[in-house]
């Protein structure tokens, strides 16, 4: 198990290296180009080369490279030309509020879809499983975007009820959070709903229950005890991965309720050329990405005895 | 508990059960009528689908969604079952009526210790604590005689090996007391000395705890040993009913009859008496015939007599005799064994194949912790050691022994899909031991084929029948125009005796044996001069596996053909190979021809493998030999006879020690034992 998790950490690091490599050629194999980024289309010539001079520029690429590379590492990631102001600065509040808003999407999110997800897999091709499937198919196919606009319409404009931002100018407010949590939420769970009934539909075939079935155990401890433990292995899987996805999800909704999350950080950084700031916000990204799926590794391996004591 | 006339245990009567689909009613069982007492043992027998597992399920209420007793009635101990409350119903499963299932992996559940699936039983049926469950669960397993219980309560059922986990099973089913134990093929999925043990064990326990059964398999053998009444059942419907000896020595219906002339009796013969099999195959459930079900595939049907109402049960003169069927009294109620039509036997010829030394190993890589730090992050696992054998052409030699003993290996190393990493393997001339099968000649590969285990993995389904064996008769360039192909094809069709128009299907629309013939069709596409059989009939029905055993023989002898056949089952071995290697742990332990491998002086693995076959012969005494203990670790196998940790015949520390001499108890009749050959016990060959 050690052994595994060493591995799958190491596996980690290399994807991260890869891709860094991949993102220092892409935005900064042409050093006119990064000067033109961070000076203005209407820097002169002379302004470009003095700045290039002064950051280091003419060195060698693998010496550019590795400085780089260091400097990242250390968390120095350079300096917002948007914001004027050094890059985590901006990047680290902005990123916790997106774990904020992240959290409380899962906290309401994975309850609701495992119950639902379980209820209908628990009895396929039921009335309640119908029902479910069909709900979480139509929540689904329904973009952010839209049941944003929609949402907003209801709870704001028709009964008042919520605040159409989410800018949290005044501090932090409950409130505010609301709307954006609702949104993820309707647009996700049936999602991990639907992997989850899969899931659970699929152990509930099984001789194993069978067997618990027919030894006269009550029907809450078959599907406690027996269905659920199998059941809910492939879904943590999914949930893992939705981790991954949120972090790019939520741009739509941190726009549209002006919510000073990563995802808006991230847009307005590419609508700008914010180079330095579109560097940082990749690597988080690619950082979440491949910690996510090495715990979905090494939790799934925990969670499946087949696996942890072969 | 002791047997009681008043009430029986168990009372079926005219039980019909249907399945509800969109097609409409499909009636699964009709009309089944059984008596159980208690304490009694009675066996449930016929091919797969004949509505068996259907009255087990019914008798525990468990029939699906679509499933339901359309007429008729089930008691237990005079409650009537269907009109029971869905909580009573709950108290009777596991604490009155036990089951006991065909896979012991998959009846468990994966992520739940045995200790808890165990003490659960005894914690919901009675209500005790947690830890008088624990003490109670020890005490079972060690009465189903699994050694260090303590140890297996922490086990999750992947960590142990099949039987242990049949064990288990048996345990946890034997926690709550029930007084009639349901079986529904228990030792299927088991190797044979594993199910000879786990056999022994239900017998001693119905004996010891009083506990009736209702055992079902397809094993007539099996029944024969296990079972005081046996019922045997075709399309839906019982067909005849009787006490154990009456049934085995004068089968009266003709299906019955058919049955044992489908099986490999010891008093066979390939060539003097060889099997017979039940012609056409079972009706689909919608298309049953009118009157019997069995009349068209009888050789006693009457038009006119057979063909009209449904036939009901009659009683024989002899007391608890029933049989279904008009005819009955008119005809002989005897077993047929073997065609009166005798077959000459094949002309050996020069030889094909020879093995020499042959050895493979696979390297494991150990990736924890302690076995690097150890220095053994690489070891081997050593499939075949020192394999020599030799065949001829239009010969049979069969290669038995049970899972794991690197039969298989063989067969992928003589197929070309693993290289070997030591030793000779020449075939036709050319050392083909370390020549991957891409490296082959079409002429190679085309000479040397194989059937596989199980017909319905092996044929592409989206493919068409005609396409895919035309397919191969290109590859091996036996002919190129598409018009020679298709005649080709045809030829093959006719040769594994299916009709023409099988060219246009694809395999959903075969079935099993129907589905072998066209792999055996494949096979022999490309004139082989050798073909290997692994395990071909293994996953198919005894009357369809009987036919496909006759065809492929008749097959052989017309092309003369040298026949490799692999195989667990020492009946069918028995049958039909001229020559036998017995292996174990990838060594081979025992060769030599039929005869003399089944015969004294044997190998104590030989011996002990032929014990532990279930014999459908009254008239057949076998000794008990049992072999306790699991087969070690191919990683890391017993230094000196491989044999020695589970030998009952053990003379010593020598077993332990030192690798036994290979003794020639007859010229090219080799047992490797340090037991010297005339200090071989005898006893009358069993099989």
């Amino acid at each position: 198990m050690i052994i595994f998790i060493v591995r799958r950490l190491g596996i980690m690091a290399l994807t991260m290296v890869v891709v860094s490599v991949t993102l220092f050629l892409l935005l900064e194999f042409t050093p006119g180009n990064v000067a033109t980024k961070v000076l203005g289309p209407y820097s002169s010539e002379e302004q470009r080369t003095l700045w290039l001079e002064a950051h280091g520029y003419f060195e060698p690429l693998w010496v550019r490279y590795f400085s780089w590379l260091g400097n990242f590492v250390t968390g120095d990631f350079g300096e917002s030309v948007r914001f004027k102001v050094p890059v985590a600065e901006v990047l680290w509040p902005r990123l916790w509020n997106t774990v904020v808003l992240g959290f409380w999407v899962f906290a309401v999110m994975i309850p609701l879809s495992l119950l639902l997800g379980v209820l209908a897999g628990m009895r396929e091709g039921s009335a309640l499983d119908r029902s479910i499937s069909i709900t979480s198919i139509i929540t689904t196919s329904i973009p952010e975007f839209a049941s944003a606009v929609f949402l907003a319409a209801i709870f704001v404009f028709w009964l008042g009820l919520l605040p159409g931002t989410s800018t949290m100018t005044g501090g932090f407010d409950w409130w505010q959070l609301v709307l954006p949590v609702m949104v993820l939420v309707i647009y996700d769970f049936g999602y991990v709903a639907r992997m989850t009934r899969a899931s659970m539909a699929e152990v509930m075939t099984t001789p194993y229950i069978r067997t618990a079935i027919l030894k006269g155990l009550p029907y809450r401890h078959v599907i406690m005890r027996h269905a659920l433990r199998n059941a809910l292995i492939a879904p943590f899987t999914v949930i893992m991965l939705q981790i991954n996805w949120l972090l790019s999800g939520v741009i739509v909704v941190e726009f549209f309720f002006a919510y000073k999350g990563f995802g808006a950080l991230l847009l307005e950084a590419s609508l700008n050329q914010d180079i330095y700031l579109i560097e940082a916000c990749a690597m988080v990204a690619v950082f979440v990405a491949a910690a996510t799926q090495t715990l979905a590794d090494v939790g799934y391996t925990y969670l499946n005895p087949r696996i942890r004591f072969s | 508990m002791t047997a009681s006339t008043e009430t029986p245990l168990l009372e079926i009567e005219g039980l019909c059960i249907s399945y509800f689909t969109r097609a409409g009613e499909i009636p699964a069982v009709i009309d089944f009528s059984l008596t159980l007492q208690g304490g009694e043992s009675v066996g449930l027998v016929g091919e797969s689908g004949c509505g068996k597992s259907t009255v087990a399920m019914a008798i525990m209420q468990y029939m699906g969604r679509n499933g339901a007793i359309s007429a008729g009635s089930i008691r237990f101990k005079g409650r009537e079952l269907s009109a029971l409350g869905r909580n009573e119903l709950r108290q009777l499963r596991g604490a009155e009526v036990a089951m006991i299932y065909q896979e012991p992996m998959a009846a468990l559940n994966p992520s739940l210790t045995i200790g808890a699936q165990l003490t659960e039983v005894p914690i919901v049926h009675e209500g005790i604590s947690r830890s008088a469950a624990k003490t109670r669960a020890l005490e079972m397993l060690s009465s189903v005689r699994l050694p260090d219980p303590e140890r297996l309560l922490a086990a999750y059922p992947h960590q142990i090996s099949g039987g242990q986990q049949q064990r288990a099973v048996i345990a946890m089913a034997l926690l709550g007391k029930p007084s009639l134990l349901l079986l529904d093929e228990p030792t299927t999925a088991l190797d044979v000395t594993v199910e000879a043990s786990i056999v022994k064990l239900i017998a001693d326990i119905s004996r010891e705890f009083g506990t009736a059964l209702l055992y079902i398999s397809h094993n007539m053998g099996l029944i024969l040993e296990t079972c005081e009444r046996v019922c045997v059942m075709y399309s839906g419907e019982a067909v005849e009913i009787g006490d154990i000896e009456d049934v085995f020595r004068h089968p009266s219906h003709p299906y019955t009859q058919g049955l044992f002339g489908c099986i490999p009796l010891p008093s066979c013969d390939k060539n003097a008496r060889p099997l017979v099999p039940i012609r056409g195959q079972l009706p689909l459930p919608h298309e049953r015939p009118q009157g019997c079900f069995f009349g068209p595939r009888c050789d006693s049907f009457r038009e006119g007599l057979c063909d009209q109402d449904l036939i009901p049960m009659a009683a024989s003169e002899r007391t608890r005799h029933l049989v279904r069927c008009v005819r009955w009294r008119d005809l002989p109620s005897e077993r047929r064994v073997g065609k009166a039509r005798p077959k000459t036997p094949a002309q050996i010829g020069e030889e094909v194949l020879r093995a020499e030394g042959l050895q493979k190993y696979y390297p494991v890589h150990d990736r924890s912790l302690s076995a690097l730090i150890r220095g053994q992050a690489v070891r081997y696992v050593k499939a075949n050691e020192a394999l020599s054998l030799r065949a001829q052409a239009s010969e049979t030699v069969a290669i038995v022994g049970e899972s794991g003993c690197g039969k298989s290996t063989f067969a992928k190393v003589l197929m070309g899909l693993e290289t070997a990493t030591g030793g000779e393997l020449v075939f036709a001339g050319d050392d083909i031991s370390s020549r991957p099968v891409k490296k082959r000649s079409q002429k190679q590969l085309g000479s040397l084929q194989i059937v596989f285990q199980n017909p319905n993995d092996t044929l592409n389904p989206s493919h068409t029948v005609g396409a895919q064996i035309g397919r191969v008769i290109r590859k091996f360039g036996v002919e190129r125009k598409p018009g020679k192909v298709r005649d080709r094809v045809y030829d093959l069709l006719d040769t594994v005796k299916l009709p023409r128009d099988f060219y246009k299907r694809r395999p959903r629309q075969l079935s099993g044996g129907q589905k072998q013939r066209i792999g055996i069709a494949r096979a022999f596409a490309g004139n082989p001069k050798m073909v290997v059989a692994d395990e071909p009939i293994s996953a198919l029905d005894v009357s369809v596996a009987a036919a496909v055993t006759e065809l492929l023989m008749d097959i052989q002898q017309d092309h003369g053909t040298t026949l490799l056949f692999i195989s667990h089952d020492l009946s069918v071995v028995h049958y039909l190979a001229d020559r036998v290697v017995v292996m174990y742990l990838g060594r081979v332990m025992e060769r030599g021809t039929t005869a003399e491998v089944f015969a004294p002086p044997y190998h104590p693995y030989t011996e002990a493998l032929l014990s532990a076959v279930p014999i459908a012969d009254p008239d057949i005494q076998k000794r008990e030999i049992v072999l306790e203990g699991i087969v070690p670790s191919a990683l890391n196998p017993p230094k000196g006879c491989c044999f020695a940790t589970r030998c009952p015949r053990k003379i010593g520390p020598i077993c332990d020690e030192e690798p036994p001499p290979f003794r020639e108890a007859a010229p090219k009749h080799v047992i490797s034992c340090h037991i010297p050959l005339g200090e071989d016990k005898r006893f009358p060959t069993p099989c």
